[in-house]
């Protein structure tokens, strides 16, 4: 099969990069030769592939050897559980340099390594939570990943941040091939979340393509740094992970979504109860004018 | 103070006039609190040093004239070589001055070259409304029939889409679908003005040809493709031609701004001169072959030839020297079925004949030498075939591969057994290296005269003469024009060598009565 390649993003916290380790498992496990490109300064995209705390990144890499022309593939490509090839970009600490750059150097790097000459299946990007800059949409620019899948949960802050992703998307998919594949439900257990998803999903023009329930296994494995797939292939959520990449590799669905407006967002929070109605006469007001209208 | 209307005089000799050297005597004794004429001579010799050059050498967080410059510089050259193309930098104003000024100071020509201007809104939210309007105004102002797109750090770093950029700006109509617009992504910490070039040229491969391959057939155009890749000496690109032509080679050389660049001053301005057609670009996957003719920095057009256009890409060596011209001009020959004929012959054994005249004066002559990769290794091979020997040679951008190859050519030959080769070092490390083991000249571009300027002032007897060959050249005129490739331009490079050495013979022999024993007219 020709080589597909995903990014997946979602709101920072929202379980992106233990999803698609697990996902990517599943894939392995079913056959798929895949690798996983880590484009978070955090680095943490491929620990439970590589039951290592932090893999070695590009960009420390290239900083310790000087540039990254010094580097060499084998020095910062690494294979892992189901020989899933695992690559972190990197970046710098928190509050200096530029991250996004990292993201575009890590992956005109690997381009020119030949790593995607290998005979692979999929390539997953794992890209930091919000698209931020430039650097950030680099995975989703032409000739790279052209399905791009949001992880969401039923949580408002969640769901605002996949319509700002598909706003992002939006603005690629007019120049290039970048399409929106689906929305990935990862459950936080609130109440009717898979139907606000699904609706918010129509809305959005795409699918939910699979509920991840919650599943505390999936930290039991996290802990021993390893997916589930791997730490207890029998338990249901190692299933509920082949389901989903089963779902994946038989998805047609590709889309220019259509992001909705804060209004259209509102109205569908309001509708599943994870908003109040706005109440125009107390805004502004401070607790004391409050008080003193209330005993009034 | 002492200028007279009549004999208005230059900052030098006026600055050497008794007034003048009284007013900055002052200046430097009251305001600048100056070491000492003697600390600050003690402190130059120390720089003289073995001791300094070791602790140079071990110099980590600084680079002192690198010898280089940066990636869009490279793109815009590259461009220059197209028809009517007018070089387009996405990025911020200044860059692009820096370029056009560059180019000017080497040239003497004025440099078309255009950016979007970024500024610090654009910074913020991308600059794709730049490249709108950008790209709208420089194709209705400059009427250009096609504008090739390089970027700026600035640009890169934000992480700027060229390809969705131009994409959409075509969707939206500010210009038209079918306007050619080539792009290379062309951030300026990455690599040198080599890699631009490299950049640009595998964007135009993949603009005019990449989605054109089907209906192409290798040799059915019977052409060789000839890429000359950053190359300055538009001499070179004549040469070529007149080469290819002696041969009776039908050829393109893709890239090729030795009109732009060299236009009359008949009254008429030109923006445009000359270079490769779009039509010579499209046709150029139905060559026999395509020659890279500075193969160390044309790694990606290399690839792109190869893989895309299914060209065998005929390993060569950039053809300075005698021995490098041979192998050019045979591989054409064989490529093309076509003699090497007896003009070249001649031409060919009139070098010869020069080399073995002019021996005696170059054999054993000691070189100091720093440039681009392919340059450098074309220059060695060539002082080698003279019997000269290089001693230091210096390139800041070239990779391990490379020094392997110099090493192994210069092992080759009895005359490169005394020589380091330096890789990632810059100017101020081969400053060092002039002092503490000296060459008898040193040949690179006009950069090298501060160097000169340093081993003079340590005594007469340690100055260090630059031979001016390489880019840029900003204190003599016109050597842009010169030829250093084939025949003829070995011819050039033999003559500037020893003409120097003459000179730098009769410098030393004039002493009346002391040194003019060997003063003698005929050399």
């Amino acid at each position: 099969m020709a080589l597909r390649q995903a990014a997946i993003y979602g709101k920072g916290g929202i379980g992106k990069s233990t999803t698609t380790q697990n996902l990517v498992a599943a894939l392995a496990e079913a056959g798929k030769k895949v690798m996983i490109v880590g484009c978070d300064p955090k680095a943490d995209s491929t620990r439970l592939i590589l039951h290592s705390k932090a893999q070695n990144t590009i960009m420390q890499m290239a900083a310790d050897a000087g540039s990254v022309e010094d580097l060499e593939l084998e020095d910062v490509l690494k294979k892992g559980y189901g020989d899933i090839a695992c690559v972190e970009s990197g970046g710098p600490e928190p509050g200096v340099g530029c991250a996004g750059r990292g993201v575009i150097t890590a992956i005109n790097f690997l381009e020119e390594e030949g790593a995607y000459e290998e005979d692979l299946d999929f390539v997953f990007y794992d890209v930091l939570g919000d698209v931020v800059c430039g650097g950030f949409a680099m995975p989703i620019r032409e000739n790279k990943a052209q399905e791009i899948y949001i992880v969401c949960s039923g949580e408002m802050m969640a769901m605002y941040a996949a319509n700002n992703i598909a706003k992002g998307i939006v603005k690629y998919a007019n120049s290039g091939g970048v399409r929106l594949a689906g929305l990935i439900c990862n459950s936080r257990n609130t109440a009717r979340e898979d139907e606000l998803i699904i609706e918010l999903a129509r809305q959005l023009g795409t699918q939910m393509i699979h509920f991840v329930p919650r599943d505390n296994v999936v930290q039991r494995a996290e802990i021993r740094r390893m997916t589930v797939i791997e730490y207890d292939p029998k338990a249901k959520q190692a299933d509920e992970y082949r389901a989903l990449a089963k779902k994946i590799i038989e998805n047609q669905m590709f889309v220019i979504p259509t992001p909705i407006s804060m209004d259209a967002l509102e109205d569908l929070l309001m509708e599943f109860g994870l908003m109040d109605e706005e109440d125009e006469s107390i805004i502004g007001k401070t607790a004391e004018a409050e008080g003193v209208a209330a005993t009034a | 103070m002492s200028q007279a209307v009549e004999n208005i005089k230059p900052s030098y000799p006026l600055f050497r006039d008794e007034d003048y050297k009284a007013s900055l005597k002052n200046k430097q004794d009251m305001f600048e609190e100056r070491h000492s004429p003697e600390k600050v001579r003690e402190i130059f010799e120390w720089t003289t040093s073995q001791e300094y050059q070791d602790l140079n050498f071990q110099r980590e967080a600084l680079t002192i004239n690198p010898a280089k410059a940066c990636q869009p510089l490279g793109s815009v050259l590259c461009a220059l070589g197209f028809e009517k193309t007018l070089p387009y930098v996405h990025g911020s104003q200044g860059c692009v001055a820096y370029f056009r000024t560059y180019f000017n100071r080497h040239f003497k020509e004025p440099v078309a070259c255009v950016s979007d201007s970024m500024t610090e809104d654009a910074a913020v939210f991308g600059g794709q409304k730049n490249m709108f309007d950008g790209l709208e105004n420089a194709k209705a102002l400059y009427k250009p029939e096609m504008i090739a797109v390089s970027t700026t750090c600035m640009a890169e770093v934000i992480g700027d889409d060229l390809n969705a950029f131009i994409g959409n700006a075509k969707k939206e109509g500010h210009v038209p679908e079918e306007f050619p617009t080539p792009f290379a992504h062309t951030p300026s910490f990455v690599g040198s003005h080599t890699t631009g070039w490299d950049n640009m040229f595998e964007g135009m491969q993949r603009y005019f040809t990449l989605n054109h391959m089907d209906d192409k057939v290798v040799g059915s155009n019977g052409k060789i493709n000839l890429v000359a890749g950053f190359e300055t000496y538009l001499g070179n690109f004549r040469v070529l031609r007149r080469m290819m032509e002696e041969m009776g080679v039908p050829h393109s050389l893709l890239s090729d701004p030795s009109e732009v660049l060299d236009t009359p001053a008949d009254g008429q301005y030109r923006m445009y001169e000359g270079g490769t057609t779009q039509d010579e670009m499209k046709d150029a996957p139905n060559a026999i072959d395509t020659l890279l003719l500075q193969p160390w920095q044309l790694v990606k057009t290399k690839k792109f030839v190869k893989d895309t256009w299914n060209q065998p890409g005929t390993e060569l060596s950039i053809p300075i020297g005698l021995k490098a011209t041979d192998e050019f001009l045979m591989a054409v020959s064989r490529l093309t079925g076509k003699e090497v004929p007896a003009s070249l012959e001649k031409e060919r054994g009139r070098l010869v004949d020069m080399m073995t005249d002019s021996h005696a004066w170059l054999h054993g002559k000691k070189f100091g030498l720093y440039g681009d990769a392919d340059f450098v290794m074309g220059m060695t091979a060539f002082l080698l075939e003279l019997g000269a020997e290089p001693t230091h040679i210096l390139c800041n951008h070239a990779n391990k591969r490379w020094k392997k190859a110099m090493d192994a050519m210069l092992e080759g030959s009895p005359y490169g057994a005394n020589c380091e080769v330096h890789i990632g070092k810059d100017l101020w490390h081969f400053r060092s290296l002039m002092f503490t083991n000296k060459p008898d000249f040193m040949i690179g571009n006009s950069y090298g005269k501060f160097i000169q300027r340093d081993t003079l002032a340590k005594g007469k007897e340690f100055e260090v003469p630059l031979i001016r060959i390489g880019f840029p050249i900003f204190d003599r005129h016109h050597l842009h024009r010169m030829t250093t490739w084939g025949y003829e331009g070995a011819m050039y490079i033999l003559t500037t060598l020893v003409n120097a050495v003459l000179e730098r013979l009769d410098e030393e022999t004039r002493g009346m009565g002391t040194t003019d024993y060997n003063h003698d007219l005929v050399r």
